[in-house]
């Protein structure tokens, strides 16, 4: 008891040097602990953007393009899926549900997704959790859309807004069509995956957009005039389209993935790929593996240059400290006393500094959550410190107290060959 | 009290001549020994062996009737911890604890030196105020970092410490050097009349001959070695 008494007063005592010490740690705690949060979540949230789909089809293009066009609204196709070969593969042996996808216009920034009502019901995502409706309902006249969590909130639309759709993708775009709005009639609950950011019309809609460049554009127009005619009976909202940009299959049986699988790669009509999106996931998050280390690397890197600081701090306390240990021994310190009351001070040091890194994490984390949700689409949960947290900061711990124990050694020493005739 | 029989001491090991190389040396117990020696005769090497830190590779230090070239280190460490009181020349207390702690912490690895200092009051913290105030240092000083009183009053919490739980030899390393005149002399009194109260033995190492006569026994190292040829 003693010891920790003097170890904290002798702490205490030189409280600049001490604080400097452990600020490098907190710091170099709270990078290691933050990369290794937002690593760990990226991972998770990306995994769970898709789930419960069999197969992702498109045009031949590479795996990952497609994965990213289809799933994550990155980048875009440049070729389709002709309807008819939708409509014949959808129909085969097997295949529970089929989702077209019509991708390519945006609202705002946001991705414009035409399907179908189906994709209320059986797109998946996270662990095979269904979309959720905050407020309203699926689209169900042909003007209907229905916003991701994020598009309501950011751009601040209720049910019963009209909103426009510009063709294209980005923020600006050539043509408005200020005399088409559609109609907000449902807002889907928050996924943390790109859901949130994607509007989503029925596959009609989406023709009805490119109306105006295409042959249909009288019919449209026609059927623009009739809206209140067509709601008496029951509204196609699918009409007539050429092609789509992508479609998702799931299956009675995932038996059925392989053999399906290969009779798309191997299509007549139309040149097509399907591709597993489990298995693209893991192959894009592999090739992003590199950044991942490399961010460790850095902050393993960080933690052991404040490691060093602190040694070289309490090294160079310790030979002005060389009297204090004289007086210590000649009140009967044992030298092992000496050895405790140094390493205690470094593992205080490091103790402190830790708590305080943890403590600095969930502040940032905090923070940053709404940014890294807006911007990158983690989503952080600032739940407690996990079991591989812990084993970090254990390891942590140990590597500090392992320095620490260099000085401790030495002053043990020192303590056995000065004995009381130091010098000052 | 002390008994040094042929002792025989050598830094450098057996084979080396000898740093130290006494014969014999007698205090009895409440004694006040002062120890003459000028610098380079031993004397730091010889304060070594009396607080156990050396033990000499021939003949035997007895100290209390405990022989302590017998003892292992560690017993050696509470032999000092529970017998032996020390003043350093100078830097005798720890900057981080203040003066009353740094009295108090001479009872913190014995629990002999605990109890003997328990039994004359309620508690460590009481006892070391009045054995301060006993010392000279008012108690405005009490709880002031060490390193704002003067050289006098930081010699006065060391001899606070030394004398603390009663132990049986009070071992003092040049404590006055750094002091003036009249200070030395008013240093050593103050001392001694705590010593006194336990009858506790005093060695007191000085190279200022001037003190001599406030000592019942005096001894010249030089005399005491085999032959100043010898010193190393």
């Amino acid at each position: 008891m003693i010891l920790l008494k003097l170890a904290t007063k002798s702490l205490l005592n030189r409280r600049a040097s001490v604080l400097l010490s452990l600020l490098t740690i907190a710091i170099s705690v709270m990078l290691l602990l933050t990369i290794e949060r937002v690593r760990m979540q990226a991972k998770e949230s990306f995994a769970a953007t898709v789930s419960g789909t069999d197969l992702i089809v498109g045009a031949r293009t590479g795996d990952i393009q497609l994965l990213l066009a289809s799933v994550f609204r990155i980048g875009h196709m440049n070729n389709g899926v002709s309807w008819q070969s939708y409509q014949d593969i959808s129909t085969k042996r097997g295949i529970k549900w089929a989702l077209p996808l019509s991708l390519g216009d945006t609202h705002k920034g946001y991705a414009v997704l035409g399907t179908t009502g189906d994709y209320f019901t059986h797109f998946q995502y996270g662990k095979k959790q269904h979309l959720s409706f905050s407020a309203g309902v699926p689209f169900a006249n042909n003007n209907d859309v229905v916003l991701g969590a994020e598009v309501a909130k950011r751009l601040g639309y209720d049910l019963g807004d009209n909103i426009v759709v510009a063709h294209g993708m980005g923020k600006t775009s050539f043509h408005h069509h200020d005399d088409k709005p559609l109609t907000v009639v449902g807002i889907l609950a928050a996924t943390g995956t790109p859901v949130d950011k994607t509007l989503h019309v029925p596959l009609i809609a989406i023709d009805q957009l490119h109306g105006a460049e295409t042959q249909q554009a009288e019919h449209l127009h026609a059927e623009h005039h009739d809206d209140e005619h067509d709601q008496e009976h029951l509204v196609d909202l699918v009409g007539e389209p050429k092609q789509i940009s992508a479609f998702l299959l799931g299956f009675d049986s995932p038996l059925y993935t392989l053999q399906v699988r290969r009779n798309i790669n191997n299509y007549k009509p139309e040149p097509l790929m399907a591709i597993m999106p489990g298995v693209t996931l893991r192959e894009l998050w592999g090739m992003l593996a590199m950044v991942e280390k490399l961010l460790l690397l850095f902050s393993v890197v960080v933690l052991v240059v404040s490691l060093l600081g602190m040694l070289t701090t309490l090294l160079a306390n310790l030979s002005q400290r060389r009297r204090e240990l004289a007086i210590l021994r000649s009140v009967g310190a044992k030298p092992w006393h000496i050895f405790s009351l140094m390493s205690m001070e470094s593992l205080l040091i490091s103790l402190l500094g830790t708590t305080f890194g943890v403590a600095l994490c969930y502040l940032l984390l905090t923070l940053a959550q709404p940014q890294l949700q807006a911007q990158a689409g983690i989503n952080i949960d600032l739940q407690g410190i996990s079991s591989y947290e812990l084993m970090l900061i254990a390891v942590i711990m140990a590597a500090a107290w392992i320095v620490g124990l260099i000085p401790a050694i030495r002053a043990y020493f020192y303590s056995l060959h000065d004995g009381m005739s130091v010098k000052t | 009290m002390i008994e040094i029989d042929k002792l025989w001491f050598s830094w450098q090991g057996k084979t080396a001549d000898p740093t130290l190389k006494i014969d014999a040396l007698h205090v009895k117990q409440g004694e006040h020994l002062f120890l003459h020696g000028p610098s380079g005769s031993g004397k730091s090497t010889l304060l070594s062996l009396l607080a156990g830190i050396q033990v000499p590779q021939q003949g035997a230090i007895t100290l209390n009737n405990t022989q302590l070239n017998r003892l292992s280190s560690s017993q050696r460490d509470q032999f000092r911890a529970d017998h032996i009181g020390y003043i350093f020349q100078s830097f005798n207390l720890l900057p981080y604890l203040n003066p009353i702690d740094n009295v108090t912490i001479a009872c913190e690895f014995s629990r002999l030196r605990k109890q003997r200092a328990l039994s004359h009051g309620d508690s460590l913290t009481h006892l070391a105020k009045n054995l301060l105030v006993q010392l000279g240092l008012d108690e405005q000083h009490h709880h002031k970092a060490v390193n704002t009183l003067s050289i006098g009053q930081q010699q006065r919490v060391a001899a606070a410490r030394a004398v603390i739980g009663d132990p049986e030899i009070i071992i003092a390393d040049e404590p006055t050097s750094a002091l003036d005149e009249a200070n030395r002399k008013a240093f050593i009194e103050l001392l001694f009349a705590q010593t006194d109260k336990t009858g506790a033995t005093v060695v007191f190492v000085s190279h200022e001959q001037s003190l001599a006569p406030l000592f019942s026994k005096v001894v010249h190292l030089d005399e005491l070695q085999g032959g100043a040829d010898d010193l190393a």
